[in-house]
């Protein structure tokens, strides 16, 4: 469904990803991890249309999508959520919904429909009247995931949708991801929160320092001495073996 | 087409004015780079000062440049209040918020002067206003010349003062980086408040140096408002080189756009040139990246 | 019905009753409230629900009231067709200063500075080029029938007027009802957001532009009209445009009734320190008290109170 070749984007004299390459399977839930700074937000934002990346190419559907607008991408059907959350702060939590659902429909009451059915999937069915300003870090989260939803979106980008959550917040959210899978949608996300990723992902790989430097399943990755070192230092692979 | 010589007259007619100019941009450049406030309220405090130069001249029959410290030191006192009291009372959120309580600002501002000085223009008349200097084709007015040299002299101060004072560094340390400024301890607050005064001091002394060939009327405000922003934008928000190339380049066009296409229609040099640069390289001449 | 229908119900019986019962200075001082809060809902538009603020919306007045008045004038249009040319005229600026100025990629405050400017272009434009007469302005030549869209009687106009205050409520309340309006409405909250959700944030922009620039060209023609003068300072002021903005950011941005509620506000106060004028002899100008009132309240409104009058009446609607 998702093909990536060789994406590159720089900033200035930082090249903060690195001709990364990754595919993403119809149904199947990709994880993209990595130690903070190695770029995951910004290929994600690229891939998303936020960026124009320097090099590369990016499939989606049969459809080369390089460089379009984000909006064009989102009405493709690959959506993403941003890390730090990005609520419609003066409109409820309803009306946030809505905004996603008039992607594909223009009727206000289906609008309702589709958002009210996005809330009850991420269990946010109880606060559809609560403006967004007004939502927990949990709630701005599920927020982003419900809005994203409600566009009817085939390939969901998450990007850090755990960060802030507390443990019985994360268990909540892998069993909502799940059963997103479980509905058709499939879904590249990207976390620090290990177990999340293991218990949930069919592949994942690893970036460091814009770099792919593993593709695996999580099994194979965890015992990967490259990734172990990306993440804990030069030599560490070695240091922990012994 | 024009006569060399009505060209080069024109040319140090307006340089002289953009001297002036320079020192209004300053201030409004010296606020936005510190406080990231668009101060809409630059044009009417400066119609404010320059009716206190007249005034002064008027009850008093203090001559404009001499009353240059008290018009400065009466202008900072004001601006520090204002933002003491109002706009930093006031001012929390998006910067949108900011801009329309200071419009709010130059709306009390100018009505206030309408109604209590009513709508008529008002001059300063000074012994020497008539003397001319010959340089060349070109007869300039003796003030407009001490004008535009004063007006060099205070920014020059006020570059020293940013340079190599304690407030001065700590001025620009705030406008560097705000959260790294308060963390080694720096008052950002009253840095603030300080920053405000000094720009409407800047105000002060414009007042006093366009006093001797300019008027003054209740709708001055407005006239200045977009002449300081259009040089701001052209030469860099933030940037005091910008401040003072724009404010130069700005004297020089309003002059020969009033040469070439009349007195009515030559003003609109300075709002095509806003509308250009806005449109083409927002960042002015010599401004960051936004 | 609920209760908030009723007294809607009340408010419009009680405005179509006014002329018949009331004296003709409020019956004129109402039109204006009426026309105030039509323009207002102009500003409203593509500053309260697309939360783009613009500080030079004369622009699109002014070019209404040029174009409509120069039809007239100047090539013998009937008053009525000159009127949907002038609110056309309006769009095409809108969109044209709108395309500009967001391909440029401006927003917040240099948005708004850059349709002062447009403004202040405008006006000097007007003033100094023989088509609009320059600095004289431009009069209509009187003659009172109902075909010239001249009545001799005010009645007529304050209908007029209070058909154009609905049907810009009728506007903003279907803003708030459709697809259009929520998706101005996530453009102003969060652009990267409402990309992010499929939204042409560019497009959406130039179209909240475009109609706010028809409905204060209307406004601008209406004006004309009614008051059968126009001068460049009238129709691209910065008093006009201030007085746009005032009325919606008072009574609440990017509500149904805010530009109403402010345009109500705005009146009021006028009135009422056109009667302290009356009473203390030494007040003579009024214009200027009032609207240093105007400053205040924009100030404390902003600071203080940001959703404006709106919120004192009810919990802002929004309705889903």
């Amino acid at each position: 469904m998702l093909e990536v070749s060789g994406v590159s984007k720089s900033f200035g004299g930082l090249k903060a990803v690195d001709s990364a390459s990754l595919d993403v399977r119809s149904g199947e839930i990709v994880a993209l991890i990595g130690p903070n700074g190695a770029g995951k937000t910004t290929l994600f934002a690229t891939l998303a249309g936020f960026h124009k990346p320097d090099a590369g190419r990016i499939v989606f559907a049969n459809r080369d999508i390089t460089g379009e607008p984000p909006h064009r991408i989102c009405a493709a059907g690959m959506v993403r959520t941003f890390q730090i959350t990005q609520p419609f702060a003066r409109i409820n939590v309803r009306e946030n919904l809505m905004v996603g659902a008039y992607l594909r429909v223009q009727d206000r009451g289906e609008s309702r429909r589709r958002a009210e059915s996005a809330a009850a999937q991420v269990g946010m069915a109880g606060q559809l009247d609560r403006l967004g300003a007004d939502l927990t870090v949990a709630g701005r989260k599920r927020l982003e995931l419900a809005r994203a939803l409600a566009t009817g979106p085939s390939l969901l980008l998450l990007d850090e949708v755990m960060a802030g959550l507390n443990p019985t917040e994360i268990g909540e959210i892998v069993e909502v991801v799940r059963a997103i899978r479980a509905s058709g949608i499939t879904i590249l996300l990207t976390e620090h929160v290990m177990q999340a990723v293991m218990s949930l992902a069919d592949r994942v790989y690893v970036l460091n320092q814009g770099r792919m430097i593993a593709e695996g399943t999580p099994a194979e990755i965890a015992g990967n001495p490259a990734v172990v070192e990306a993440y804990l230092g030069h030599g560490a692979a070695g240091v922990l073996r012994a | 087409m024009l006569d060399p010589g009505i060209l080069f007259a024109g040319v140090l007619n307006g340089l002289m004015a953009g001297g002036i100019y320079v020192l209004v941009a300053v201030g409004l450049t010296l606020i936005y780079g510190v406080l990231h406030i668009i101060n809409f309220a630059h044009g009417s405090l400066l119609m404010l000062a320059m009716y206190a130069v007249f005034f002064l001249w008027r009850l008093s029959g203090l001559d404009p440049y001499a009353a240059l410290p008290i018009v400065i030191g009466a202008a900072f006192a004001f601006g520090y209040l204002l933002y003491r009291l109002v706009i930093g009372r006031l001012s929390h959120g998006r910067d949108e918020n900011i801009l329309l309580i200071t419009l709010g600002i130059s709306i009390v501002i100018d009505n206030v002067a309408l109604l209590l000085f009513g709508g008529n223009t008002q001059t300063v008349e000074t012994p020497y206003a008539s003397s001319f200097v010959q340089l060349g084709d070109a007869f300039l007015p003796l003030p407009k010349i001490i004008s535009f040299v004063a007006s060099l002299f205070i920014c020059a101060v006020l570059g020293l003062f940013l340079a190599r004072s304690d407030t001065g560094k700590a001025i620009r340390a705030v406008a560097r980086e705000r959260q790294g400024a308060r963390l080694v301890g720096i008052d950002v607050d009253n840095i603030f408040a300080l920053s405000y005064g000094i720009g409407i001091a800047c105000l002060g002394a414009a007042a006093c140096l366009l006093m001797p060939t300019y008027y003054v009327t209740p709708s001055s405000g407005h006239a200045f408002v977009l002449v300081a922003f259009t040089i701001v934008v052209l030469g860099g928000m933030g940037s005091f080189a910008g401040a003072a190339v724009g404010g130069l380049i700005i004297g020089v066009v309003e002059s020969l756009g009033g040469l070439v296409l009349g007195e009515q229609l030559g003003q609109i040099g300075i709002s095509a040139i806003f509308i250009l640069i806005l449109l083409l390289k927002p960042s002015g001449l010599f401004g960051a990246r936004q | 019905m609920r209760r908030q229908d009723v007294l809607l119900a009340l408010a419009l019986a009680a405005a179509i009753v006014l002329p018949l019962v009331a004296p003709g200075y409020l019956v004129e001082v109402s039109m204006l409230v009426f026309f105030l809060a039509f323009i207002g809902q102009s500003w409203n538009i593509s500053g309260g629900f697309a939360g783009q603020t613009s500080f030079g919306h004369a622009v699109f007045f002014g070019t209404g009231a040029y174009t409509s008045t120069i039809l007239q004038i100047t090539f013998g249009w009937n008053a009525w067709l000159a009127w949907p040319a002038g609110a056309i005229a309006g769009a095409i600026v809108g969109w044209i200063i709108a395309v500009l100025s967001f391909r440029a990629g401006l927003r917040g405050s240099y948005f708004a500075l850059i349709t002062l400017a447009f403004a202040e272009a405008f006006r000097i434009l007007a003033n100094s080029v023989s088509f609009t007469h320059a600095g004289l302005g431009m009069l209509i030549k009187a003659d009172p029938r109902p075909a010239n869209f001249q009545f001799r009687d005010p009645i007529w106009f304050y209908y007029l007027a209070l058909a154009l205050c609905i049907v810009s409520l009728l506007i903003a309340w279907q803003l708030t009802r459709d697809r259009f309006g929520a998706r101005l409405v996530a453009v102003r909250e969060n652009e990267d957001a409402a990309r992010a959700l499929g939204i042409d944030v560019f497009a959406e922009k130039v179209k909240a532009l475009t109609l706010s620039g028809a409905i204060a060209a209307a406004g601008g023609t209406f004006y004309a009209q009614k008051y059968l003068y126009i001068d460049p300072n009238i129709a691209f002021g910065v008093d006009k445009s201030i007085e746009m903005l005032l009325v919606t950011m008072v009574g609440g941005a990017g509500t149904i009734f805010g530009p109403l509620l402010g345009a109500l506000a705005l009146t009021g106060i006028n009135e009422a320190t056109r009667a302290l004028a009356s009473v203390v002899p030494a007040l003579k100008n009024v214009q200027p008290l009032s609207l240093i009132v105007y400053g205040v309240m924009l100030i404390l409104i902003v600071g203080r109170l940001p959703d404006g009058l709106a919120r004192l009446f009810h919990r802002v609607q929004r309705h889903a």
